[in-house]
């Protein structure tokens, strides 16, 4: 046990947890103190949820002491937890789909209070309470279930902020959020550690991570490998720690002027999210979108795809025009669309990893009507192995994963389906640094076997590492396109906000 | 104005069901001018009291995520023994005290498959389906089979305490019984819990996710527990009043009901995954299906017809709206 801060609010000692088999947490100790916001970094699959799972009573260590308030508790359990003033806004957000914004924010806090009447007046004002503190408007009366993603974690970040919690502990909260949202976050934590309230914070964005916190704890393999003030580490001695080796970025390769026109889009218009889109990609190619919240980059994804109708326009595939707005004919003329919302929705969560994946590749592996399951599990295998989806066992269902390998499942489902076009939406959201590169190096391989490659993301390090060219979207239209060679990423970012 | 006809309000279940109630009710008296009248309305709310009672609660269970498939089984058993025990031992009780004992047993039977839901994990549809066909076989078996005709008396009058009757003036004679006062209160009751309770919006919490009620320390075991127990008791009810009212107690009765109402609360809007349901929703469904079962041959559908006709009903009535939503959540941007 390392030296331990007197008015420490948490600390847990020697916490180890095994799921059958797999040691998620190996003899961990963690502290926290007020008014302090620590950072847990660490690869995909490390143990940083299970840490949070286990402070947050919802999993039981193997071993181990944790002490929170000076109490020591034996088992925990999420209303001890709760009362102890631990509050957690968890990867997979934890909402009710099917309640309104306004319960889903207060439903912790009228358990926490013992209430058993329900005044939906009382819960309405928590709510927009909480709202207004985060500075979002969002209606209270919503379904949760339609709202979209950056909305739904900033539901999940509302809950956890609704109760006057002691500890606040945010699980990658930041994965759907543009920097808009993600700078009020981090002032929020700002002001919480101003008033006392601890702060463990859970992030793959290692920019953020040295931005908010005091100390810095490293996991990797379920192990604490480092541990230390926020100030003595930089991007690329916490990418070191993780890791355990240096990690390089290849470059784009140089475009193909003589690259044949894969996709050609024409005077794409939607009242209301975009207009006037022109743009060609070419065989090979690595195109990119980028824009802030609201800009249309996402619309304009789905369009492509026919998740949206637009009211005008063409999209052609070589020489032949796409309906608009039927996602059927254009995943079967050659389009793929990795979605945003990969965690929530995209996956069969008890089903198992491999079936996950080869739920898209069933045509391919069929023979006389029969399926073949050697092949198509080879295949899928093959591609869980490419992207490193760390598990023991292919059979096992998705939920025993990670979030971030879980985020690895989905995107195998789709590069497995060997497109024309790919369009990729956020290509490494909730991926671990190193693996980030990874995936990075595959986005080339294939672009290198000829398949054209959209990637739409705000994240300008991956724009510039995988793009050859680079569309600036702001309200509706492109209002620039960028080389990605001959760009520095201060340029990039001017350029989306001017 | 606007706000009413949103487009929302198009697509829910409850405006299509009450849309094709009022086109059948149109229809079936353009066919028989008789049809729009007193005597028509309290057959159907006679009708729909059982059907109703059940109903509630099986949308409870539907929107705690759950299905219950034994209420009907709960109900014989729990309104057989009771009669059974009553004409046996204590005649002359009251019929409140009947009632009481058969909820009695309804909230046991419904505390068994509570015990196998909440601790030990099973799946709902596989206990119900389960306890279905050992609540019966244990009722004909060891409790009896044979009918019994002779009801405690004041079981009997019960059912003919009226809360008003009249004739009307071409002299056909119309009465709604106080037991339809008992759908009313149960009407009541649950939607209390539902709305005004935590314990209510714990049912929809783990209906809509059962995982994220486990992780912000919503007792899960505890809210699956009460709803089991609930829909038992809603169930033993619903089969004190129906022996009470065919003056009959035949334990080979109401089994085989449970697809009927099951079929009229997903036509009201409840969803088979949990989470959602309406008592609005569930009233119109059971409106619905005891409109088709009593008048379908006042247009001139033959009975025959009538479970082609529900399930129809079914297919339009719940495929629509899913279908709708499904547009709408791939057009959303
Ligand atoms: N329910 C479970 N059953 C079996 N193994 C599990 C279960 N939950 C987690 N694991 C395993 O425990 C290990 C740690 O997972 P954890 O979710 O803590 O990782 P993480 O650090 O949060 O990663 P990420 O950055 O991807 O979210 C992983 O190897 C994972 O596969
Ligand atoms: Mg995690």
């Amino acid at each position: 046990m390392d030296f331990v801060p007197e008015n420490a609010l948490v600390i847990m000692e020697g916490v180890t947890k095994n799921y059958d088999g797999v040691v998620a947490l190996d003899n961990v100790d963690f502290t926290v103190s007020p008014g302090e916001a620590v950072c847990l970094v660490g690869e995909n699959g490390s143990g940083k949820s299970t840490l949070i799972k286990i402070l947050a009573g919802v999993e039981q260590a193997t071993s181990g002491r944790i002490t929170i308030g000076g109490k020591v508790y034996d088992t925990l359990s999420p209303r001890l937890s709760a009362a102890a003033g631990v509050m957690v806004i968890f990867q997979d957000f934890s909402l009710f789909p099917n309640l309104s914004v306004a319960e889903n924010i207060a439903f912790s806090t009228q358990l926490g209070k013992n209430r058993r009447l329900f005044n939906k007046k009382h819960v309405y004002e928590i709510a927009r309470k909480t709202l207004d503190r985060v500075g979002v408007d969002i209606d209270l009366g919503t379904i949760v279930e339609t709202l979209p993603v950056a909305h739904k974690q900033l539901v999940a970040i509302c809950r956890a902020l609704a109760s006057n919690a002691r500890l606040i502990i945010m699980d990658e909260p930041t994965t759907a959020l543009t920097e808009r949202e993600v700078s009020i976050l981090l002032d929020i934590i700002r002001r919480l550690k101003k008033d006392g309230v601890a702060v463990i914070f859970v992030s793959h964005k290692l920019a953020e991570v040295l931005e908010v916190s005091e100390k810095v704890v490293i996991l990797r393999n379920g192990k604490k490998v480092a541990q230390g003030p926020a100030s003595t580490f930089d991007a690329a001695s916490l990418t070191r720690n993780m890791t355990g080796r240096d990690v390089a970025e290849a470059s784009p390769r140089p475009i193909d002027p003589s690259a044949p026109v894969l996709l050609h889009v024409k005077d794409l218009h939607k009242e209301g999210a975009f207009e006037n889109i022109n743009f060609d990609l070419h065989e090979g190619e690595v195109l990119g979108v980028s824009g802030l919240l609201g800009s249309g980059r996402t619309p304009l994804a789905k369009a492509l795809f026919g998740l949206v109708v637009p009211e005008k326009g063409m999209i052609k595939l070589g020489d032949k025009s796409i309906v608009l707005g039927d996602p059927l004919t254009a995943a079967a003329a050659g389009i793929g669309y990795v979605p945003e919302d990969r965690l929530t929705e995209g996956l069969f969560l008890t089903q198992s990893i491999v079936r996950n994946v080869s739920i898209g590749r069933l045509d391919n592996h069929q023979n006389a009507g029969l399926l073949n399951m050697k092949s198509l599990f080879r295949e899928s295998g093959d591609w869980l192995k490419r992207l490193k989806v760390k598990t023991p066992d292919i059979g096992s269902p998705v939920t025993s994963l990670s979030g971030g390998n879980q985020q690895r499942v989905v995107l195998s489902r789709w590069l497995s389906r060997a497109p024309k076009v790919l369009i990729l939406n956020g290509p490494s959201v909730g991926v671990d640094v190193g693996s980030k590169s990874e995936i990075h190096d595959i986005i080339h391989e294939l672009a290198l076997s000829g398949i054209g490659i959209i990637v739409i993301s705000d994240d300008l390090p991956e724009l510039l590492a995988t793009c050859q060219r680079i569309l600036v979207m702001k309200s509706g239209v492109i209002t620039d396109e960028v080389s990605g060679k001959n760009i520095t990423e201060d340029e990039l970012a001017r350029r989306m906000a001017s | 104005m606007k706000k009413l006809f949103s487009k929302s309000f198009w697509i829910r279940n409850e405006t299509l069901v009450a849309i094709v109630i009022i086109a059948f009710i149109i229809i079936a008296s353009i066919s028989d001018p008789r049809f729009l009248s007193m005597p028509t309305l309290t057959d159907l709310l006679r009708g729909g009291i059982v059907l109703g009672i059940f109903a509630v609660g099986v949308m409870v269970v539907l929107i705690s995520g759950g299905i219950d498939v034994s209420f009907t089984a709960v109900a014989v058993f729990a309104m057989y023994t009771t009669t059974l025990f009553l004409v046996t031992f204590v005649p002359e009780l009251s019929w409140y005290w009947a009632f009481g004992i058969s909820m009695l047993i309804g909230a046991a039977l419904g505390a068994i498959n509570g015990i196998f839901i909440a601790w030990f994990g099973l799946p709902t549809l596989i206990v119900t389906l389960g306890t279905l066909s050992i609540y019966r076989g244990f009722l004909l078996t060891f409790v009896g089979s044979k009918l019994i005709s002779n009801l405690p008396p004041d079981m009997r009058d019960f059912s003919r305490l009226m809360m008003f009757r009249n004739t009307n003036a071409d002299g056909s004679f119309y009465s709604l019984p106080w037991a339809f006062a008992a759908l009313v209160i149960v009407v009541i009751i649950t939607w209390f819990i539902l709305y005004r309770t935590t314990l209510g919006r714990s049912i929809f919490a783990i209906g809509g996710s059962i995982e994220s009620a486990r992780r912000i320390g919503i007792n899960v075991r505890a809210t699956q527990f009460f709803v089991y127990v609930y829909v038992g008791t809603l169930a033993g009810l619903a089969g004190i009043i129906y022996a009470s009212m065919s003056r009959v107690a035949n334990p080979f009765d109401l089994v085989g009901l449970e697809l009927s109402v099951i079929a009229a609360v997903v036509l009201g809007g409840a969803r088979l995954i949990g989470g959602y349901g309406t008592l609005t929703g569930t009233l119109l469904g059971v409106a619905l299906i005891v409109i088709v079962r009593n008048s379908l041959i006042v247009i001139g559908i033959p009975s025959t017809w009538q479970s082609v006709a529900i399930g129809v009903l079914i297919l339009v009535g719940t495929g629509l709206p899913a279908w709708q939503a499904k547009r709408a959540a791939a057009r959303a941007s």
